[in-house]
C-alpha cells in the first residue's frame, strides 16, 4: 500500500472510536508536555544563568603573574608552575599577549578608590580605567553624552548612581540579589546627563612615585587632576562594571600611577598587578588562555568555572529528562492498550482485508500508522501544553520576583530542537509502542479471524 | 483446537477446468468451506498441494499467498463481510488499495463497477443501510475489481431470500460469461447449483463423493466449453 493511502486509511481508522483514541492521544500529550516542561525549565536556567555569565565577560582572560596566582588561587591548575620562573608580567608581556591570534587588546585591571570633587560636593568612589575595547559593548555603546575622545584624554564617563550623588541626590543603587526588600529607584540617565555633562570633576588620589632616593623603593604623594565629564553610563546591574562610579580612559588612567593595594610589596619596575585579556570569541578563550600559561603566567577565564557548571546541568537535564520519560512511557502503555484493543475489535475487519488482499506488511503498516499518527498529534499537543506550563511558570515566577523587588527572568526556554526532539520522540515511543499489537495483528489467521463475530 | 486433530479435508484429489462454473456441495461439516479455503489461498493443506494455473500454493511464501488472493482469486462470502466503517465505494476500491491503483483512476473504476451492479446511486452508502442482496452484489463488485481470474464464493445466497439468491446467482453467471473466469460456489442448495453450475461436485465428510457435468445448463449463458 502507498503511504498517502496509509495515512489516509489510519486516520480514518483512528476517527472510528474518536473517544478512546483521542483519550490515548492526550496520554501521550501529557507525557510529552511533562518532558517539554522540564526540559525547557533545564534550559531556560542554563541559558539564565549563562547570559549572566557573558555579562560578567565571558570572552576575558584574567592573567596574573604566577606568585599572584599561586597564592590567589591554590585551587586552580598549577601543573605548569615551573614551566618559566617568575617571568615578570611588565609591559613587554602585555605587548606580547596583545598579540597572541584573537586577542583584541589586553589592559591592567586598573580600579581605586578616589575622592572626587563636583562643586562642593564630594564623594568617594570606585574609578576604573576603561581600554578603547569596551566602546562597542553593551554597557557603554549607550552612554548619554558620548565615549572618550581619545585613550589618553582627560575625560570621565560617570555612572547613573553616582551622578545623581554628585547631584546631590540620596539614591540606593540596586543590590546584586535577587530579593529585596525595596525596589530600586529608576533613574532616567539621560536627565541626569543633561545636569553633568560638560562640568568639571576634581579627582583627589595618591601617586606611586618611583626610584625616590633608595634602589627599588617609592614613595607617595597626594596628587589631584581635574577631568570632564563626558557621558552618564547606565550600567547593567549584572556587568563587572556595576559597581565602579567613574570611568576613567584607561592611558591616562594609568598616567596617574595612582598607589593600589598591591604596590605595597611591588618592586621599582612598574609591574602589572593583573592583566585582563578581551578575546574575540568566547570559543578561543581556551586556545589564548594555554598560550599565556605557556608564556609562564598563571591564567584564569569564567569558563573554567562554567565548565563544571555544565556538567552539574546536564546531570540536571538527565534527571529533568528521566521524569518525563517516565511520563511518556506510561503514556505508550495506554497506546499497546489502545492498539490491542482495537485488534480485537477489528480482528474481523482484518480477516476481511486480509481475504481481499492485503499482505501481512499491509495490516502492520495500518496499525503502525495509527500508532505513528497518535504519537505525532500527541506530540504536538504535547509541545502546546508544555509550552503553556512554561509560560505559566515564567509568569509566576516574574509576578513573586516584582513582588520581591527583584528584576524579572526569563527561566523558561523552549528552543526549536526541543520542539522538533519532543515529537520526534512522540513518534519514535508510540511507533516502539505501536510494534507489538501491530505485528500481532499482521500474524491472525484470516480463517479465524473472519470467523470471529 | 485441543490435541484431537481434524481432517475437514481428507485425501481429496479433484481438477477443475479453467473457466468452469463448479459447485461444491455437500451437508454442513463436510468439508466443503475447508475445500474452497484452500483454494483461496487463506488456508494452507498439512499435506498434498493445491495448484492453481501450475502454481502451487502449498509452496507460496505468506507474501505471494496474499498476492494470490489480491489479483487471482476474488471471494464472495456469505455474510458478505463488508467493511462497515467504509462506504460502499471504498469498500470496492480497497482491493485496489492494496494493489496500489493510483487514487484517481481507483475512485473511477470503483464507480464504474458499483454501476456494472446497480449500485451507482448507493456508492456513498454505508453497507448497514442497504439491504442483504445490495451489500452481495457490492461484495461481487469488490471481489472483481482486480480481474481475478477465479471467483470463489462461500454460501453466497445463504443470507438471502430466494428471490435474491436468485438475482444474486444470475449476476454471477453472467459475470462469468463476461469476464471468462473460473467459478467456484460453495452451497448446500442443490436446486440453486442444477441451474447454474456445469458441474457438481458432491462432499461428506472432507471426502469427495460425487461429481457431475450438469447437462441442463445452458451452454451459451455459461460461455466457453472446457
Amino acid at each position: 500500500m502507498k503511504t498517502p493511502d496509509l495515512l489516509e486509511l489510519a486516520t480514518r481508522n483512528l476517527r472510528e472510536s474518536m473517544l478512546r483514541n483521542s483519550l490515548t492521544t492526550i496520554g501521550i500529550s501529557v507525557g510529552v508536555a511533562s518532558l517539554v516542561s522540564m526540559m525547557s525549565l533545564g534550559v531556560g536556567l542554563q541559558r539564565m544563568i549563562s547570559v549572566r555569565l557573558e555579562k560578567v565577560g565571558f570572552n576575558l582572560l584574567t592573567v596574573l603573574n604566577r606568585g599572584n596566582f599561586r597564592m590567589g588561587a591554590q585551587a586552580m591548575d598549577l601543573s605548569q608552575a615551573n614551566a618559566a620562573d617568575e617571568r615578570a608580567l611588565d609591559e613587554a608581556a602585555r605587548v606580547e599577549i596583545e598579540r597572541l591570534p584573537g586577542v583584541i587588546e589586553a589592559y591592567p585591571d586598573l580600579r581605586f578608590t578616589g575622592e572626587f570633587a563636583f562643586g562642593d560636593v564630594t564623594r568617594h568612589a570606585l574609578t576604573t580605567g576603561l581600554p578603547d575595547s569596551v566602546k562597542t559593548t553593551d554597557d557603554f555603546s549607550n552612554v548619554r553624552g558620548r565615549y572618550f575622545s581619545a585613550p589618553g584624554a582627560a575625560e570621565a564617563i560617570v555612572d547613573k548612581y553616582f551622578a545623581a550623588e554628585l547631584l546631590g541626590q540620596t539614591v540606593k543603587r540596586p543590590g546584586r540579589g535577587m530579593l529585596k526588600k525595596s525596589a530600586p529607584v529608576s533613574l532616567d540617565a539621560g536627565a541626569l546627563a543633561k545636569d553633568v555633562v560638560g562640568k568639571p570633576l576634581v579627582l583627589n588620589y595618591s601617586e606611586r612615585v618611583s626610584g625616590a632616593g633608595q634602589a627599588g623603593g617609592y614613595s607617595v604623594e597626594p596628587r589631584q587632576a581635574t577631568v570632564k565629564i563626558v557621558g552618564v553610563a547606565d550600567i547593567d546591574i549584572q556587568s563587572r562594571y556595576a559597581r565602579t562610579g567613574v570611568f576613567l580612559p584607561m592611558k591616562f588612567a594609568e598616567g596617574l600611577h595612582v598607589m593600589q593595594a598591591a604596590d605595597l610589596r611591588a618592586t621599582s619596575a612598574p609591574v602589572y598587578n593583573m592583566l585582563i585579556v578581551r578575546v574575540r570569541e568566547a570559543g578561543q578563550v581556551q586556545k589564548v588562555e594555554d598560550a599565556v600559561k605557556k608564556m609562564g603566567f598563571g591564567a584564569f577565564s569564567i569558563q573554567d568555572a562554567m565548565r563544571s557548571l555544565r556538567q552539574g546541568f546536564a546531570v540536571f537535564d538527565i534527571f529533568l529528562g528521566v521524569f518525563g520519560s517516565l511520563a511518556l512511557a506510561v503514556a505508550s502503555i495506554g497506546i499497546v492498550n489502545t492498539l490491542v484493543m482495537a485488534i480485537l475489535e477489528r480482528r474481523r475487519e482484518i480477516g476481511i482485508m486480509k481475504a481481499i488482499g492485503a499482505s501481512d506488511s499491509d495490516v502492520k503498516r495500518v496499525f503502525f500508522a495509527e500508532a505513528g499518527a497518535m504519537g505525532v498529534v500527541g506530540g504536538v499537543v504535547g509541545v502546546l501544553f508544555g509550552w503553556l506550563i512554561g509560560r505559566a511558570i515564567s509568569v509566576g515566577t516574574n509576578i513573586y520576583l516584582t513582588r520581591q523587588g527583584a528584576a524579572n527572568v526569563e527561566v523558561w526556554y523552549v528552543s526549536w530542537w526541543l520542539v522538533a526532539g519532543a515529537i520526534g520522540f512522540s513518534l519514535v515511543v508510540s511507533l516502539l509502542a505501536g510494534w507489538y499489537p501491530a505485528s500481532r495483528a499482521s500474524r491472525l489467521d484470516p480463517v479465524e479471524a473472519l470467523r470471529y463475530e | 483446537m485441543g490435541t484431537s486433530v481434524v481432517r475437514a479435508v481428507d485425501g481429496l484429489s479433484l481438477q477443475v477446468d479453467a473457466g468452469d462454473f463448479v459447485a461444491l456441495l455437500g451437508p454442513s461439516g463436510s468439508g466443503k468451506s475447508s475445500l474452497l479455503n484452500l483454494i483461496a489461498g487463506l488456508d494452507r493443506p498439512t499435506a498434498g498441494s493445491v495448484a492453481i494455473h501450475g502454481k502451487d500454493l502449498a509452496q507460496l511464501s505468506r507474501d505471494e499467498l496474499a498476492a494470490y488472493r489480491l489479483r487471482t482469486a476474488g471471494m464472495v462470502f456469505q455474510s458478505f463481510n463488508l467493511i462497515p466503517t467504509m462506504t460502499l465505494v471504498e469498500n470496492v476500491e480497497l482491493p485496489m488499495r492494496f494493489a496500489e491503483v493510483e487514487r484517481a483512476e481507483r475512485q473511477s473504476l470503483a464507480r464504474q463497477a458499483l454501476d456494472r451492479v446497480g449500485l451507482g446511486p448507493r456508492a456513498a452508502h454505508r453497507p448497514a443501510e442497504l439491504s442483504g442482496g445490495e451489500q452481495q452484489r457490492a461484495a461481487i463488485a469488490r471481489a472483481l475489481i482486480n480481474h481475478p481470474r477465479l471467483l470463489l464464493a462461500d454460501e453466497p445466497t445463504g443470507n438471502l431470500d430466494s428471490h435474491t439468491g436468485a438475482e444474486i446467482m444470475s449476476l454471477i453467471a453472467e459475470c462469468r460469461a463476461s469476464l471468462g473466469m473460473t467459478v467456484i460456489m460453495v452451497t448446500h442448495e442443490r436446486a440453486l447449483a442444477e441451474r447454474y453450475a456445469r458441474r457438481m461436485l458432491f462432499l461428506a465428510d472432507g471426502k469427495l463423493i460425487g461429481d457431475m457435468v450438469n447437462g441442463a445448463v445452458d451452454g451459451a449463458a455459461n460461455g466457453a466449453t472446457a
